[in-house]
């Protein structure tokens, strides 16, 4: 479906994408990991036809600079900044929704879902809005209409647990066929969402791999954890997690979105000697 | 389902600038810059006044004119490039260029945008004059009146479009700043009160100091604006009689409207074709 063969870009004869061949099917999730200046972005906005570059990309065998508006009618693009727009929110979206030939009631039911009151925000400028409720709007805007490939860059960066647990419900809601691209720094932030992981490295594809152990991206798991002793730094935490106090402080009982688990444990694990008990239940809603 | 169309998304785009550029605070300033200027003007007793047989609106136009010269230029060129540099550097572009909008409609679209939300201030400051005299009880040179309309029109969209091709080659709101101040800076220079002043009193050859100021848009608007109200162009000295021979007086008036209109398209479309051929972002 999108093919990137021998792709090179080069910014002031320094290279950025080194003739990188890759090729993503049809349901494939990929996760784009690599440190800064890897290339993920770069190799984003290749697929998005906004560079020029050497090698050919084709999307179902179109090209994205000659025949853009074919391919990015089927591209929904979350952006790692979000673009300090002073339009109000309303004209955004229906800005977005006229260019791409949706419904914007669907962005808004999106956004809506994702915890965004649309209403109170419409006319609110988007560049004043904070930066999960800008995150929250790119998602609906992305996802509200119909596209069969989602880019997405560092996408839940600035969501708060409960608004992640639906942005990956969300996400298992997509088509089986969809192709999704999700660049991270962290593999840990999106490895359970994907079933390939695709390493950029100096502009060379470095790892290619497929993942095996995948978790539901609606699962909610059930956890309890309780601790030796009250310390503030975790009960922080796990307040901002959505735990609730059970017992004086030392038992602390939430729900933890699937493919957060392991973001989850690599917060947990900074805590380890305060850790008594853990539990992880699986298919509790 | 919504118009796909080219059209429609060029309109959609139009929009979008005018709704973003209202909101700018170089916006702001702008139309204070303009709207102050001419209520300066008319509180300065300007249109009552007679000087050198002017009297009524006319004096007043013909200062506003003058000023808008000065200023209009430098302001949209520092404020387009900045505004559109700026939007490519902050990621404006990467987003809203990933929609499926045709990159014609996207850059036409932007300029058809940025023109009227330029040239919004300048009208509404002339139709405050107008007004202002119809008050007074002064008759409104109406063609006089939409001859300097016309006039404006034509600057504005000349360094408009010099403006759009400069956003186009320079990648950094930086450079762009420094590429527009420069290119001004060499216009200003080359108006007959100093380098071609300086070259006539150097005895260049006439024809070569007539040629510069032909081809000078900020001149040309200069020298068609002060024929309105100096039909032999006795202020700019023998100059004036190789311009009215070669062109006649309604013929220096259209050229002074159309040419540097057709500066600003040609620029436009040179700044369209870098712009679609380079990376958008």
């Amino acid at each position: 479906m999108i093919h990137f063969e021998a792709v090179s870009k080069t910014f002031q004869r320094r290279p950025v994408l080194d003739a990188v061949d890759l090729t993503f099917a049809e349901g494939d999730k990929v996760a784009l990991v690599g440190s800064n200046g890897a290339g993920k972005t770069t190799l984003i906005r290749c697929l998005l036809g906004e560079y020029n570059c050497y090698g050919k990309v084709s999307v179902s065998g179109l090209d994205p600079r000659a025949q853009r508006s074919r391919v990015l009618g089927r591209i929904g693009f979350v952006p790692q900044l979000p673009p300090p727009l002073k339009i109000p929110v309303g004209e955004l979206i229906n800005f977005t929704a006229s260019v791409c030939g949706t419904d914007p009631a669907g962005m808004e039911d999106i956004s809506g879902k994702l915890g965004l009151d649309v209403p109170s925000i419409r006319r609110q400028p988007f560049v004043k809005l904070s930066g999960g409720q800008k995150q929250k709007l790119l998602i609906g805007i992305a996802l509200g209409r119909a596209c069969d490939i989602l880019v997405m860059d560092e996408p839940a960066a600035n969501l708060d647990p409960e608004s992640r647990q639906v942005f990956f419900r969300l996400l298992s809601e997509c088509p089986p066929e969809t192709v999704m691209l999700m660049s991270s720094h962290r593999l840990d932030e999106v490895a359970s969402l994907v079933n390939r992981v695709v390493e950029l490295d100096r502009g060379q594809v470095v790892l290619d791999d497929h993942v095996a152990d995948r978790v539901d991206p609606a699962a909610v798991q059930q956890c309890t954890i309780t601790l030796s002793r009250h310390e503030g730094a975790l009960i922080n935490a796990l307040g901002e997690w959505g735990f609730r106090d059970m017992e004086d402080g030392t038992v602390w009982k939430g729900t933890v979105a699937g493919p957060d688990r392991l973001r989850f444990l690599g917060m947990v694990s900074r805590y380890a000697g305060l850790i008594r008990s853990l539990e992880l239940k699986e298919g509790v809603a | 389902m919504m118009d796909k169309s080219p059209m429609n998304h060029l309109m959609l785009t139009a929009r979008l600038d005018v709704t973003e550029s209202i909101r700018a605070k170089w916006f702001i300033v702008y139309a204070l810059v303009f709207g102050s200027v001419m209520v300066l003007l008319l509180g300065s007793g300007l249109t009552e006044s007679r000087v050198m047989g002017f009297t009524g609106l006319s004096r007043t136009l013909t200062t506003y004119i003058q000023i808008s010269m000065a200023i209009l230029p430098i302001f949209i060129l520092i404020t387009t490039v900045r505004s559109v540099a700026g939007d490519r550097e902050a990621g404006v572009f990467e987003y809203l260029l990933s929609l499926p909008v045709s990159l014609g409609a996207w850059y036409w679209g932007k300029l058809i945008g940025r023109f009227a939300i330029v040239f919004l201030p300048v009208l509404a400051a002339m139709l405050l004059s107008a007004v202002w005299a119809m008050v007074l009880g002064h008759g409104v040179p109406w063609a006089e009146f939409l001859f300097n309309v016309g006039l404006l029109v034509s600057l504005a969209w000349c360094f408009l479009g010099i403006g759009m091709l400069i956003s186009s080659l320079a990648r950094s709101p930086d450079v762009a700043q420094g590429v527009a101040f420069t290119v001004w800076l060499v216009l200003l220079l080359f108006l007959d009160l100093i380098l071609l002043g300086a070259m006539v009193r150097e005895q260049m050859p006439h024809q070569l100091i007539v040629l510069i100021s032909l081809l000078n848009p900020m001149q040309v608007f200069r020298s068609a604006s002060m024929m309105v109200f100096d039909p032999e162009l006795v202020l700019m000295g023998p100059s004036a009689h190789v311009i009215l021979d070669a062109f006649g007086r309604t013929g220096f008036l259209i050229y002074g409207f159309v040419y540097p209109a057709l500066f600003g398209t040609f620029s436009a479309i040179a700044g369209f074709t870098v712009f679609r051929r380079g990376d958008l972002p």
